[in-house]
């Protein structure tokens, strides 16, 4: 890119918020909320507070109300519309958590519903024909804690452990008006000292630019936990109505920020933060989610090599080509090692086959030889017998010559008479 | 991109279904939402992608300059150009508080060559590869889509030459080929080139071709009672007819932007004289955010399902069942493996085949060098017979001979005897 430039005259893109700010306001909002925590702790109460209705009400009964033998994970769809803004609230609360005697494992079907959210905007988003399906997942999640004024219970900690990498966990002291401002410091102190402890990572207010603003951060970051107080009941105090709870000796106003916590969290959770909790859900706990179903399927089932760590960052169309490449060079390998071995092997068959037919025409030849040696001694034999008989044959030719010449001349000296 | 982006296919359902309506006591808070929504996406800063698609010499670059009131860089080309090249360059601008990432493509080349028939791929290509980009960014494991730099094309600005008869047949197939991909704005470029009376007749001809061939260009939506009417109005002087110029003439005591003629000046900005406003209202000031949004709900969808199926991916199997995202790529996994399986097995069968064939084949060569060896052994041997039976015969010769030698010598030692005795006899008597 080429920089900052500085434009001499009117563009118009600075309208673009505009355009953003009515397509948002045409589209309509969305929100899920969820409360967990004990029967009693005033969950139902405090919604009703948050959002100024009766989400709550006689027809629709509040979790505590609602008995169950097991953990439930429910929710209650609402649409509220103020100032031309439309939201669609979903509230999503679970009955008969934590009031059992044992309540090993009652943050699973928490988990569970939390997941299975991501799970159906996993699908929505993977299929091929994308549709229209609204965000269903948790934006936020509410835990209630009891204000005993000492410490976390042990569900308290085991469930913000498991949940705070799924959900934007946000804990609350619930029925703050049970506590004196002193003792709701040291509870609070106490509260944080054991989440940092147990490493849990609740949500986070993040630092917005405006120093102003930030400012107001930093102060409400001291008071988390934040220690809430919700009433159903508006009351008159000094000629104004308020919502609050009226004891004898006074009355606890929800609105007030030296009673409670509760116009903190009301600004943090809708007024200011409620966008960025969607993000940081959609962000970091879906992606997360989503990172972690899809290497369990495309990796190894989720080993961890650098193999694996290659394959996270690449799309799994990527990375199904990366493989089919990968096994074709394999095959082409494989048939130059079997065609190798192949030749080889002929090579070897086809030399011993060359041997062998050296080696018998050698001793064929050998054989020749032999026999033609053989041969040329019985010509050789026969020769000299031929030559010996004919010599032989001539000698007594001679000798018969002689014999018939001695003959012939006894013949004729016995003619001549000279007989002695 | 704050997530509402991301999410964009996932459209809120406005009725909010199965919701109940509920009333509010008092002011709850929530109507700051889009407030929220709007700073998020004003502190990440938004980005913007246009192509410019035209031949040579039809003031595109000049336009943007107009249009961003910023000189871009680049040389005029020359209409030398090979095939049609696109290059594209990015500015950061920023607007008051707004910060804009703006990328300008242009078509370089586009129309210069005598034969033209390929001159859309490379512009097609160019918009698929954005597309193919942003699918596998969204389709990988890790990903980053809220950091990821979108450069898919919101806004194809179509250059019509101001001939003032029709669209040429360049135009017509271009378009066609874009229309289903990208936002296509047609504008007619140079327009001080036309009168007046001639412009309306051409911006008739221009839409009734466009209507005839079916070419889907770009609508300002009517949806938003917002700009419902401003959109629909504007929507009916398309294809605008602009003019560009970054030079400035003093007109009255102002310096605006104009282009000086010995018979007048054309002002830019003065919509009497060409719809350079119009456009800029339009482009920039009241629809960007949903050229964008179209880009990425209908152009880019259409692209990834087309993708998708490509590679066999579907929605649900024969029983209507609709598949989960596991389950989808772990069939396409499952078959791919088993595809490469069934290739190594044929390959090896075809191996054992040939080691087969070839092994045939050597013993045949074996067996017949045996047969060979086999004759020759016989003839040897009957040679070797022949051989034995004439020894066999100068054997018997040489016995013969030998007992005929024999048999005549011991004649010969007779007749000597005999011989010698009558030879005494004869010498006796000669004695006598």
């Amino acid at each position: 890119s080429q920089g900052q430039r500085n434009l001499e005259g009117y563009v118009g893109f600075a309208n673009l918020p505009n355009q953003v700010y009515r397509k948002s306001v045409k589209r309509g909002f969305e929100f899920t909320l969820m409360v967990v925590g004990e029967s009693g702790l005033g969950k139902s109460t405090l919604i009703n507070s948050l959002f100024l209705t009766d989400l709550y009400s006689k027809d629709y009964p509040g979790p505590s109300l609602r008995i169950k033998k097991t953990v439930q994970v429910e929710q209650s769809k609402v649409l509220v519309k103020e100032g031309g803004v439309q939201l669609t609230l979903t509230i999503v609360d679970t009955p008969g958590f934590g009031d059992a005697v044992d309540n090993s494992n009652c943050w699973q079907p928490v988990i569970n519903y939390i997941d299975s959210k991501c799970e159906d905007f996993l699908n929505a988003e993977s299929r091929v024909n994308r549709r229209l399906m609204p965000d269903n997942r948790v934006h936020c999640c509410l835990y209630f804690i009891a204000p005993s004024g000492h410490g976390l219970k042990p569900l308290d900690i085991e469930f913000m452990k498991r949940l705070h990498d799924k959900v934007n966990v946000i804990p609350l002291i619930a029925k703050a008006d049970t506590l004196t401002p002193e003792e709701c410091q040291l509870f609070k102190k106490q509260i944080m000292k054991e989440i940092q402890e147990h490493k849990i990572q609740i949500y986070e207010f993040p630092d917005i630019e405006d120093d102003e603003d930030s400012k107001l951060i930093r102060k409400i970051k001291e008071r988390m936990p934040l220690a809430v107080v919700g009433s159903n009941v508006v009351i008159e105090v000094n000629g104004k109505k308020v919502r609050g709870r009226q004891y004898p000796w006074g009355v606890a106003e929800v609105e007030n920020g030296e009673h409670c916590d509760f116009t903190v969290l009301r600004n943090m959770l809708i007024r200011t933060h409620m966008q960025d909790l969607k993000d940081v859900t959609n962000n970091v706990h879906y992606e997360n989610y989503r990172s972690r179903k899809l290497a369990a399927v495309t990796c190894n089932g989720g080993v961890d090599t650098s193999k694996t760590k290659n394959q996270m960052t690449r799309s799994p169309l990527a990375q199904m080509e990366e493989e089919r490449r990968e096994h074709v060079m394999k095959m082409k390998k494989m048939e130059t090692e079997m065609e190798q071995v192949f030749e080889m092997k002929v090579k070897e068959k086809k030399q011993k086959l060359k041997d062998s037919e050296a080696e018998l025409e050698r001793r064929h030849e050998q054989m020749k030889k032999n026999l033609e040696a053989q041969y040329k001694e019985l010509e050789e034999k026969k020769r000299h017998h031929e030559e010996e008989k004919s010599n032989w044959e001539a000698q007594q030719r001679i000798l018969e010559q002689q014999k018939l010449d001695a003959s012939k001349t006894m013949e004729k000296n016995k003619k001549k008479g000279k007989i002695f | 991109m704050p997530s509402f982006y991301c999410a964009w296919f996932v459209f809120n359902t406005c009725t909010g279904e199965g919701a109940r309506a509920v009333p509010l006591a008092g002011h709850v808070g929530f109507d700051s939402m889009p407030d929220q929504l709007v700073n998020k996406s004003v502190n990440h800063g938004f980005c913007f992608n246009i192509l410019c698609v035209g031949e040579t010499g039809l003031g595109k670059s000049t336009l943007m300059d107009t249009l961003f009131n910023t000189k871009f860089e680049g040389e005029p080309t020359q209409h030398n150009q090979p095939g049609v090249q696109l290059k594209s360059n990015t500015y950061e601008l920023q607007e008051s508080n707004v910060r804009l990432k703006l990328t300008v493509v242009n078509t370089v080349g586009f129309g210069d060559q005598i034969n033209k028939e390929d001159s859309y791929k490379s512009i097609v290509e160019f918009i698929d590869t954005q597309f193919e980009a942003y699918l596998q960014e969204e389709l990988k494991i890790k990903r980053t889509l809220h950091s990821y730099h979108d450069t898919r094309i919101h806004a194809c600005l179509y250059f019509i030459a101001p001939t003032g008869h029709s669209l040429k047949s360049l135009d017509l197939v271009t378009m066609k080929k874009l229309d289903s991909k990208v936002n296509i704005i047609p504008i007619i470029a140079k327009s001080d080139a036309i009168s007046k009376s001639e412009l309306t007749k051409f911006k008739i001809k221009i839409t009734s071709e466009l209507v005839s061939n079916g070419v889907q260009i770009y609508q300002f939506p009517t949806d938003d009672e917002t700009v419902a009417e401003i959109n629909s109005t504007m929507n009916g002087h398309l294809p605008f007819a602009v003019v560009g110029s970054t030079e400035e003439v003093k007109i009255g005591n102002k310096m605006v932007k104009a282009r000086q003629y010995p018979w007048g000046t054309v002002q830019v900005e003065n919509e009497n004289h060409c719809d350079f406003v119009k456009l800029r209202e339009m482009l920039i000031r009241v629809n960007m955010e949903d050229l964008r949004e179209q880009t990425h709900t209908r152009h880019y969808e259409l692209y990834r399902r087309c993708k998708l199926e490509e590679m066999g991916f579907k929605d649900t199997d024969p029983d209507c069942k609709p598949f989960s995202l596991q389950e989808t790529y772990e069939a396409k996994r499952n078959e791919f493996m088993g595809d490469l399986q069934k290739k190594e097995e044929e390959m090896r069968q075809m191996f054992v085949q040939r080691v087969k064939e070839k092994e045939a084949e050597l013993k045949e060569a074996e067996k017949e060098l045996h047969e060979k060896f086999d004759r020759l052994k016989k003839l040897h041997q009957d040679e070797k017979k022949k051989l034995e039976d004439k020894k066999k015969s100068l054997d018997d010769e040489l016995n013969g001979f030998k007992q005929k030698k024999t048999a005549a010598e011991l004649l010969q030692s007779q007749a000597q005897q005999a011989g010698g005795s009558t030879t005494l006899k004869r010498d006796k008597e000669r004695k006598k």
